[in-house]
């Protein structure tokens, strides 16, 4: 099989895009739907599977392979929670290499992808996102041996006065940058262990017009996140301004002797930050 | 004959009597809104207590009209751009005195989409001083709600910013009758905003009081239990919420809402206290100290899910 053309072109792509979103759908192409009857008949979709999966075979999976969190109402659009979770072994032979969550009809449909190891002990991701409109939200499963695998859920958008915008931009910007790693519970030995990091950023989408100015404010989101386990990747992410304000990742990694678990975050304007962690698991 | 004649003279005598009883409706003109007057000069337009959506024609918010000698101020512009023709076509019926002044409490569809209404070159909008940022951010949003559930297609001129922006607090005299503006810290949002009339004593809390409609938070909810006994300290006769009855029963029309917004934060906090996630939370903070309001099931999953996400930053 031949391998992992999707991969090439995201590495390049990323470089190209550091200041800029993952892929931004073109000017109209946003639909106005409200059902959710036929996930791959997007015409979003279309466009996306085509550039980023070129002919690749994407198979439609169950809960048994590959799990899909969302609600089926945004309840506040500005913070709706997801998770993706693979039910695949994550071993060194056979895993999950890549989780990539698309919101069909975002401004920014590729909402983020995350990288997974063996390190990783499972590839299974919690975060939140905003939803702009009614919308499929897809996660699709990369597997080490070349495979993509896909659930879809249709999320309809709030109403009323919901709004996928920041409730206080001015607070989220005056505590930019704080940072939050953490481990609950007992961490044992060799089982697959779950992580929370949290980012205080406004992760601004600057889609919205100073009124004054008549200039957009600027763009301003996290950009990446990589954690390592004792130097071993455990998750790599690029996301994106779909994901909400004060980005929060929950996911695992597999301790295989005590050492330190490590995050670093860099934003669209390059500014990074670190927090670390001693982890002492026992037998 | 005579019966076709009878029935033309019926006819006449209809048409003679029509402009004199409802003045305003000639082919085509919005018929007014339902006013009632709760203190001299004071009026107000009671929304339904209700979504924002296409059933109710968007009119669910509370709206204001306090006349001075001078001029008169409008609290609030109504749910959609047809609306706000209703609620304009209200004031005209109710005042000789020009509109000066278009207050608005805050950033929601339901309180500013109604404002193209009230466009000219004497009527001055006037908001709180993070209003503006507010409905930028929310405006295609708001657009594009109207077109997908109401059908309404609207210009982007029908969303309205203020030119007047208050700090703090700011007087508006009407002529012999001065209002109190007041904007707050973050609480139910980022830019609400009071308007108290001290000669009638009559206090528009605008959405930092809900009655019978369950509390919206889209702000801060530690910042609105902060914020409401700032507000009981105002000396008013009668209380204007943005969603529910008028009430003379002040501050104790509080009270139902202080007690669920404690009950949320305090259970809120005891869900994040057990590690529990978001989307588990949102599935069982209890809905128990929502009983006796109105629709719980449109928002409180929301107010679990705003109060998470701000709490789980505490220390």
């Amino acid at each position: 099989m031949n391998h992992n053309p999707t991969r090439r072109r995201i590495t390049a792509a990323g470089a190209a895009l550091l200041a800029s979103p993952l892929w931004v759908a073109p000017r109209g192409a946003r639909a106005e739907i409200k059902s959710g009857d036929n996930p791959d008949g997007s015409a979003i979709w279309q466009k996306v599977r085509a550039s980023f999966f070129e002919n690749r075979p994407i198979v439609n999976v169950g809960d048994d392979v590959l799990v899909l969190d969302a609600p089926g109402r945004a309840e506040d659009a500005a913070v709706v929670p997801i998770a993706m979770r693979s039910r695949l072994p994550q071993t060194a032979a056979n895993h999950v290499t890549k989780l990539t969550l698309v919101i069909d009809n975002n401004p920014s449909p590729i909402s983020a992808i995350f990288a997974f190891t063996p390190h990783s002990g499972r590839a299974d991701i919690e975060t939140r996102v905003r939803v702009d409109e009614y919308s499929f939200v897809r996660a699709i499963a990369e597997t080490s041996d070349g495979r993509l695998l896909m659930r879809a859920r249709f999320v309809k958008a709030s109403g009323g006065c919901s709004a996928p915008p920041g409730k206080d931009p001015q607070a989220a910007l005056a505590s930019l940058g704080k940072i939050r790693l953490r481990v609950d519970g007992d961490v044992v030995l060799n089982q697959a262990t779950l992580a929370q990091l949290m980012i205080s950023h406004p992760n601004d989408s600057g889609l919205a017009m100073d009124q004054l100015t008549r200039q957009f404010t600027p763009r301003r989101y996290v950009r990446t996140v990589n954690v390592a386990y004792d130097g071993q990747p455990v998750l790599s992410a690029d996301l994106d301004f779909s994901i909400s304000e004060n980005p929060n990742l929950r996911f695992y990694f597999l301790p295989r002797a005590p050492g330190r678990l490590t995050a670093d975050v860099v934003d669209s304007n390059q500014v990074a930050w670190k927090s670390s962690l001693d982890v002492a698991p026992t037998a | 004959m005579a019966a076709a004649l009878h029935r033309l003279a019926g006819a006449l005598l209809v048409a003679a009597l029509l402009p004199a009883a409802a003045p305003a409706q000639d082919a085509g003109a919005p018929m007014p809104l339902a006013l009632s007057e709760v203190a001299p000069g004071v009026h107000v337009h009671t929304g339904q207590v209700d979504d924002w959506q296409p059933g109710n024609g968007g009119d669910i918010a509370n709206l204001g009209l306090i006349v001075g000698s001078r001029c008169a101020a409008v609290i609030d512009s109504g749910g959609t751009p047809e609306l706000g023709r209703r609620w304009r076509a209200a004031i005209e019926r109710a005042t000789r005195v020009p509109v000066c002044f278009v207050i608005l409490t805050h950033a929601h569809p339901d309180h500013v989409l109604g404002s193209d209404a009230f466009t000219g070159p004497d009527t001055r909008f006037v908001a709180s001083a993070k209003f503006n940022a507010a409905l930028a951010a929310r405006a295609p949003y708001f657009l594009n709600a109207l077109a997908r559930d109401f059908g309404v297609k609207a210009a982007p001129d029908a969303i309205v910013y203020s030119s007047i922006a208050v700090d703090g607090t700011r007087e508006l005299d009407l002529g012999e009758r001065v209002l109190v503006l007041q904007a707050w810290p973050t609480a139910h949002t980022d830019n609400d905003l009071t308007v108290y009339d001290r000669r009638s004593r009559t206090l528009f809390a605008s959405d930092l009081l809900f009655a019978q409609h369950l509390p919206v938070v889209d702000g801060n909810l530690r910042g609105w239990l902060r914020v409401m006994p700032q507000l009981a300290a105002i000396d008013a006769a009668r209380v204007v919420p943005g969603h529910g009855p008028v009430s003379p029963d002040w501050p104790g029309a509080l009270q139902p809402q202080q007690a669920y917004l404690e009950a949320l934060l305090r259970e809120t906090r005891a869900a994040l206290k057990a590690r529990k996630t978001l989307a588990e939370a949102v599935d069982s903070v209890g809905s128990a100290a929502a009983s006796g309001w109105q629709l719980v099931e449109r928002f409180h999953r929301r107010n679990v899910t705003a109060a998470f996400a701000e709490l789980e930053w505490e220390d």
